[in-house]
């Protein structure tokens, strides 16, 4: 192992337990608690992967969960982050978008026509000739995108979890920790979440030798972990803050969706890459990467550094590598630090250069050599690590999307949140604190004011511990004349193309980066974004301030589909009656959620089985589970006012006892429902919606009554009540031995509903006519209905009953010309249009959707009407939806078809032009083929026209029609 | 290695042509002044100057060039849509989107990959071929499929959907495409600006004068300009314009919103979309999976992003595609869609004098953009509006005059 270290204080592998796995199909050792990334680096591998457009050799950038350019393929999953995730015995990686290998990647050519592609290329060629663009797309795309998927992978999820906390803390690096016990000491519930397995942060990895705080850091973490009112969520990143301290934090075990009564943000600084001729090199790298690596793992970054700097950081990474007995060759400080660092560097061996600036690293396959200038002197220096240390942004995501402004401190030279939403505090080095005591000192008070605040109490005005001194550089890029200066490692940005793109007038930071796609790439900005703010700044003669920032917007870090996606949850409704239809083996379809009975299979075919249950209903009984209808109790002292306003037909005349149409239109006038409503008493009506809008329905109402201002309860009681529908001349006899009502027609007369047991169940009957013939409507109690329908079933089997599902109905209200809502009216039909004016009642005062239709009634354009087919041509069947031609010109469609077996007819309805809707008129509908058929204007119903068999032995007198879907 | 990279590479990319002029002052007055500088604003500054001669012209930005929608659309252009006025409209847009890179010298990568629109019930199989029907009347390239159709051109689709709602058909339309959105905005802006139109952006509307019932000019926060003619093209920011003029329109706002996932290789060609499942999805150029679901379920004047909107997308998502579940999410945003009762768009010229209005775009404004761009730069130009905009006039909803589109203009219907 050529780079693993002695034993660290604080490491996190665990050196009994080595494990091997292969990249690129070479065998690697690492210990357990080892990331990909460091069981590769610490056997000397520092190419570890090809970057995104020249497919140049990259090595470990940034070592936080952003090193783009360590992207693996594993066998079930592409773009794994190798310098966050712990490698598994046996696990397979290979690098991604390579071609070849990653060691000879045949992508690496474009490097050679570099010049040929300047920022925004793909803008320039490729369109013309038009024939050839999609060649070069497809070409483009395969050079384009990481990881490979492979579509028969399975789906995977993981649980969600819910969370709530009174104060969260996002980040336990040292103000976190300190936040988190200052707000616990108030009694409050905390949450701290690290994105690391432990806690501790930059305490860990910054002060890893500083002696002085090893009794700090131990009495914090033992401090958390003896305080129960501290959770702590490790492996775990907030991915987004939405607003009202709701927090999306995702673990490896699935998504905690937190729900905070206050945030402290102690998310820390992400340390930016400084810009200059090879800075992409393998073994050019950030200092905090290379501490991370020695304290975390164990693993030198390098054998013989140089250290480029411009803070204290810097040297102090230098003292790091130097007391891992590690070679500094230098520290190459961009201006001047206290010299208390310089002089402790020189009193470790190290030589110091101020006022340097770096020319340029170099190397064949790894950095070789850096070579920089003092006073003009150009130096090199053999070397295999280059440390950069010049500056720092906040990881300022939850803060950016709660709303926290931010502004450019000149005396740090980095972005500080400066007006924080209420309830969000930020402690630590994102509010440019960088002195480790004050960062203690800032954590307490953030935690302290976070947990007042989130118990209605008074808060303290805050200390601003910032520091005092620059730890950026207000420039890190230094240009070359050769180029190769990379901002963007993900997406292969170099200075010339943000220089390119702002020339072209992308000099706005969000053109720029749309344009260059600086940041767009899967790191999402995290090392490029504030070199691009600061080279745009630049270029355009403005301030950070005036250059702006592009939006920090979820996800944090990506985050898996199956973690955000949680499990499945699909509701399914079935009726009561589900076990009879299942035990007859009926052919479900869905409608919505429900699972309703399509058809009884009792014969050889579909189509024959169909027709067997609409003869049933016809030639002497059916029953049909109408359970899935939407059914509410409307009752209070303004019941029949709302009932007036809900519906077009006049419901405050209804007699108790009374049943009637309900139909609903919208503001605009259009048909959005259809039931039919009963009248219990004065107070108390009850009524049926459709299948489909038994919620959007119940939603509606309930807006109007509070609308309205309305003295009415709605109660939505479709789940809890069964329905079915007896139908066919035979149904009385069969009703009459299982309830005492008097089913006469003088005693339960036609659209009439009474109450009274059924099978021993009280239930409310209504006589309707939906499918066409004497028939009751049967609703009871679900837990009843399935005794009531098998007791229907049982007497009716004398009379060859049938149980009909939705298809013959469909069929069987064609006959009779009822229409369906959605099915034969469409998102503009209003009542007329339906050809059901009858159906309007102008006299009341008001109603919803009356005063559009008063305006419509009289600009009537295109009517429903029935038709028959004129060709017997079984082949030449038209559809649903087929649409009726005249003189070439579009003039309506089929909305409902079927072959009669009463009529001996396929008979249909339609929405046509009103020109052409008299009766006889001839039609053409076009098949979808394009063949003309005729057919012809017929009036409805088409069965049973004078509703006889509805009212068998009675005088027809009431004109009104009724009719439930 | 196309002639053009190799000629271009001769010149410095900074040496190339400015696409948007440097920061200048405003002028007193122009002959025309569009507010909103996303693709539609754009698109009609360039057809103002190309097709009518009229230059002096200032396009009005607020923030950035295709800051709003523009950017934010998840980039399909289609036209099977249901009626007769919506497929003409939206089938010559395509036309003009399929040139639209020779005219700009600029690739706006328009990509035509084939669009499915999933039926999982038999309303929507209803519906689909009811849009299949009327296309293939006006001569659009749709056609109802079948489940094996479906499943040659996306074999990796779970068709059983998990097992409930399983797909039945689909509406298949052939010339359904992606297109780089910021693209189009920048080569219409491009464009305009060589024929001397102004690009004014970070430059707010903050009032229209009128006198007698004419537009006379608009106040800015850089001062007022002189204007007898006033277009407004702001989407989500529509009423914010038309209470400056008392204009009242149906328009309600509801947050539409996207995402992206990681990267990856190419594996998906087609576009597919599912209205039962609210999920719409295709692959970019860079790979990333660009996907959308219905607007929000409440209106909304904000671009905030929410956690159940990207929740129920990949959930949803994984009923067709499972193997998405190993992907990660990458970025999610958020646009302010300007919806109308029938799901079609408003154009043309309004009670005030001088005031024209194009809103009510919703969620099918970027296929629009070089329509309207079109029609409404005619129909300032003329102060008439152009035949193919007629039945989308604002009075038609006083008129009761609706155009119906709310089974074809949206994935939430």
């Amino acid at each position: 192992m050529k780079l693993r270290l002695s034993p660290q204080p604080l490491e996190w592998i665990d050196r009994k337990n080595p494990l091997t796995f292969t990249f690129e199909g070479k065998e690697v050792t690492g210990f357990a608690g080892d990331v990909a990334s460091s069981a590769l680096w610490s056997e000397g591998s520092k190419v570890l992967g090809r970057s995104f457009k020249y497919h140049r050799r990259r090595g470990l950038l940034s070592f936080a969960n952003h090193d783009v350019n360590a992207l693996f393929q594993a066998p079930d999953m592409p773009n794994v982050r190798g310098d966050v995730t712990p490698v598994q015995e046996g696990q397979m990686f290979t690098a991604v978008n390579t071609f070849g290998s990653l060691a000879s990647d045949k992508g690496s050519l474009v490097e050679l026509i570099g010049k040929f592609l300047p920022v925004g290329f793909y803008y320039r060629a490729f369109y013309s000739p038009k024939f050839l663009f999609p060649k070069w797309e497809r070409l483009i795309r395969e050079m384009a995108g990481l990881g490979k998927v492979d579509t028969s992978w399975t789906e995977s999820r993981q649980p969600k979890r819910y969370r709530h906390c009174d104060v969260a803390i996002i980040g336990a690096g040292p103000s976190g920790m300190a936040a988190a016990i200052a707000a616990a000491e108030q009694g409050v519930d905390v949450c701290l979440i690290d994105e690391n397995p432990y806690i501790g942060g930059s305490l860990d990895y910054q002060y890893v030798n500083e002696e002085a705080l090893s009794e700090t850091r131990s009495s914090l973490k033992s401090t958390i972990e003896s305080m129960a009112n501290i959770q702590v969520i490790a492996s775990a990143y907030v991915a987004g803050y939405y607003g009202d301290h709701w927090l999306a934090v995702n673990t490896d075990q699935g998504l905690i969706k937190l729900s905070a009564q206050s945030v402290v943000v102690a998310t820390g600084v992400f340390e930016q890459p400084a810009v200059f001729r090879n800075n992409d090199l393998p073994g050019v790298m950030n200092a905090s990467a290379a501490q991370r690596l020695m304290s975390r793992y164990a693993v030198a970054p390098c054998k013989e550094a140089v250290i480029l700097t411009a803070n204290p950081e810097g040297y102090r990474a230098a003292l790091d590598m130097h007391k891992n007995g590690l070679v500094v060759k230098a520290i190459l400080d961009t201006g001047s630090t206290d010299s208390e660092w310089v002089e402790q560097a020189r009193q470790s061996g190290i030589p110091v250069f101020e006022h340097a600036t770096i020319v340029e690293a170099s190397g064949r396959k790894a950095l070789q050599a850096v070579t920089f200038s003092v006073d003009g002197v150009a130096k090199q220096l053999a070397c295999d690590g280059l440390l950069m240390s010049v500056g720092w942004a906040p990881a300022g995501a939850p803060l950016y999307q709660a709303g926290t402004k931010f502004a450019y401190s000149h005396t740090l030279e980095q972005l500080l949140p400066v007006s924080l939403p209420e309830g969000v505090y930020a402690c630590g080095r994102i509010n440019g604190v960088f002195d480790i005591l004050d960062q203690f000192k800032d954590g307490e008070q953030a935690g302290l004011a976070a947990a007042l605040y989130m118990q209605g109490k008074e808060t303290p005005e805050l200390n601003d511990y910032a520091a005092q001194m620059a730890h950026s550089h207000p420039y890190p890029i230094w240009q070359h004349p050769k180029g190769k200066e990379f901002v963007d490692f993900d997406e292969d940005i170099q200075f010339k193309d943000l220089k390119g793109a702002i020339a072209q007038g992308f000099d706005n930071i969000e053109l720029m980066k749309r344009f260059s796609t600086i940041g767009m790439g899967p790191s999402q900005g995290k090392h490029s974004n504030m070199n691009g703010i600061r080279i745009l700044a630049k270029l355009t003669g403005k301030t950070i301030d005036q250059t702006g920032s592009t939006t920090a917007r979820p996800m944090f870090h990506p985050t898996p589909v199956s973690h955000l996606a949680g499990m499945r949850f699909r509701p399914e409704r079935l009726t009561p009656m589900h076990a009879f239809h299942q035990s007859v083996n009926a052919c479900f379809m869905e409608a919505g959620n429900w699972l309703r009975p399509e058809y009884y299979p009792s014969e050889a075919s579909r189509e024959a089985s169909i027709a067997a249950e609409v003869a049933a209903v016809r030639g002497s009984v059916g029953l049909i589970d109408v359970s899935t209808l939407g059914k509410l109790e409307v009752f209070g002292k303004d019941a029949v006012e709302l009932m007036d306003r809900l519906y077009t037909m006049r419901m405050s005349n209804m007699a108790i006892g009374a049943s009637r149409y309900a139909l609903m239109v919208d503001d605009s006038g259009v048909v959005i429902d259809d039931g039919v409503a009963v009248r219990y008493s004065d107070e108390h009506f009850y009524v049926t919606t459709t299948t489909s809008s038994s919620d959007s329905a119940y939603r509606m109402i309930q807006k109007k009554v509070i609308e309205w201002g309305l003295q009415v309860t709605v109660l939505n009681r479709t789940g809890q009540i069964g329905a079915m529908n007896l139908a066919g001349p035979n149904s009385r006899k069969i009703l009459s031995q299982l309830t005492d009502l008097d089913l006469s027609n003088e005693g339960f007369p036609y659209l009439v509903m009474r109450r009274a047991k059924v099978a021993g169940v009280d239930a409310t009957l209504i006589r309707v006519g939906f499918v066409g013939e004497l028939g009751y409507e049967i609703h009871v109690d679900s837990m009843d209905a399935l005794q009531v329908w098998d007791e229907l079933m049982r007497v009716g089997e004398a009379f060859s009953i049938k149980p009909f599902g939705v298809e013959a109905q469909r069929m069987l209200r064609l006959e009779k010309g009822h229409i369906i809502v959605g099915q034969d009216t469409d998102g503009l039909t209003n009542p007329f249009e339906a050809n059901m004016p009858w159906s309007v009642h102008f006299k009341k005062p008001y109603f919803l959707g009356k005063p559009s239709l008063m305006k419509l009634k009289n600009e009537q354009q295109r009517i429903l009407v029935g038709f028959e087919l004129l060709s017997a041509d079984r082949n030449a069947m038209p559809l649903e939806s087929n649409l009726l031609i005249e003189d070439g010109e579009m003039i309506g469609r089929v909305t409902s078809i079927g072959r009669s077996a009463a009529l001996g007819k396929v008979i249909g309805l339609a929405m046509i032009s009103i020109d052409y809707s008299k009766p006889d008129g001839e039609l053409h509908i076009k098949l979808s083929d394009g063949r003309l058929v005729k057919a012809k204007v017929v009036k409805t119903p088409f069965y049973d026209p004078d509703g006889l068999l509805q009212k068998p032995d009675e005088e027809v007198h009431n004109k009104e029609q009724g009719a439930a879907a | 290695m196309p002639l053009r990279l190799v000629k271009y590479a001769w010149k410095k990319s900074e040496d190339e042509p400015r696409f948007f002029p440097d920061e200048k002052p405003l002028k007193k007055a122009y002959d025309v002044v569009i507010i909103g500088g996303g693709g539609h604003g754009m698109a009609c500054a360039y057809y103002l100057a190309k097709e009518h001669g009229i230059t002096n012209v200032a396009v009005l930005e607020q923030g950035y060039i295709g800051g709003g929608n523009t950017g934010r659309n998840t980039t399909i252009v289609r036209s099977n849509y249901l009626t007769s006025e919506g497929v003409k409209f939206y089938d010559e847009s395509l036309k003009l989107f399929e040139d639209l890179s020779d005219d700009f010298d600029l690739n706006i990568f328009y990509s035509t990959r084939g669009h499915f629109t999933l039926a999982h019930t038999d309303s929507a199989m209803r519906t689909m071929r009811w849009r299949a029907e009327v296309n293939k009347h006006h001569g659009i390239d749709s056609e109802v499929v079948d489940v094996d159709t479906i499943k040659k051109e996306v074999p990796y689709m779970d068709m059983s959907c998990n097992g409930q709602h399983p797909v039945m058909g689909a509406l298949y339309h052939a010339p359904g495409s992606v297109a780089r959105h910021d693209a189009v905005a920048w080569g219409y802006a491009r464009g305009a600006q060589m024929r001397g139109v102004e690009i004014h952006q970070k430059t707010r509307v903050t009032d229209i004068k009128t006198k007698g019932g004419k537009v006379v000019g608009v106040e800015t926060d850089r001062g007022f300009i002189e204007a007898k003619k006033v277009v407004s093209m702001v989407a989500g920011s529509t009423p914010r314009i038309t209470e400056m003029l008392d204009i009242e329109t149906p328009i309600e706002i509801f947050p539409l919103q996207a995402c992206v996932t990681e990267p990856v290789k190419p594996f998906m060609d087609t576009i597919v979309v599912s209205g039962s499942l609210h999920v719409y999805v295709s692959q970019s150029s860079r790979g990333e999976l660009v996907m959308g679901a219905s607007v929000d379920p409440a209106e909304l004047h904000s671009t905030r992003s929410t956690l159940d909107f990207v929740e129920g997308l990949t959930d949803q998502m994984m009923d067709l595609f499972p193997f998405t579940s190993r992907l990660k999410i990458m970025r999610q945003w958020a646009g302010m869609s300007d919806i109308t009762p029938d799901f079609a768009p408003i154009m043309g010229k309004t009670d005030v004098e001088g005031f024209y209005l194009d809103a009510g775009w919703g969620t099918w404004g970027f296929k629009a953009t070089p329509v309207s761009g079109k029609t409404m730069a005619y129909t300032v130009a003329n102060d008439m509006p152009h035949e193919l905009i007629k039945p989308f006039s604002l009075d038609r909803y006083s008129k009761f005059e609706l155009v119906g589109e709310k089974g074809a203009a949206s994935v939430g219907h």
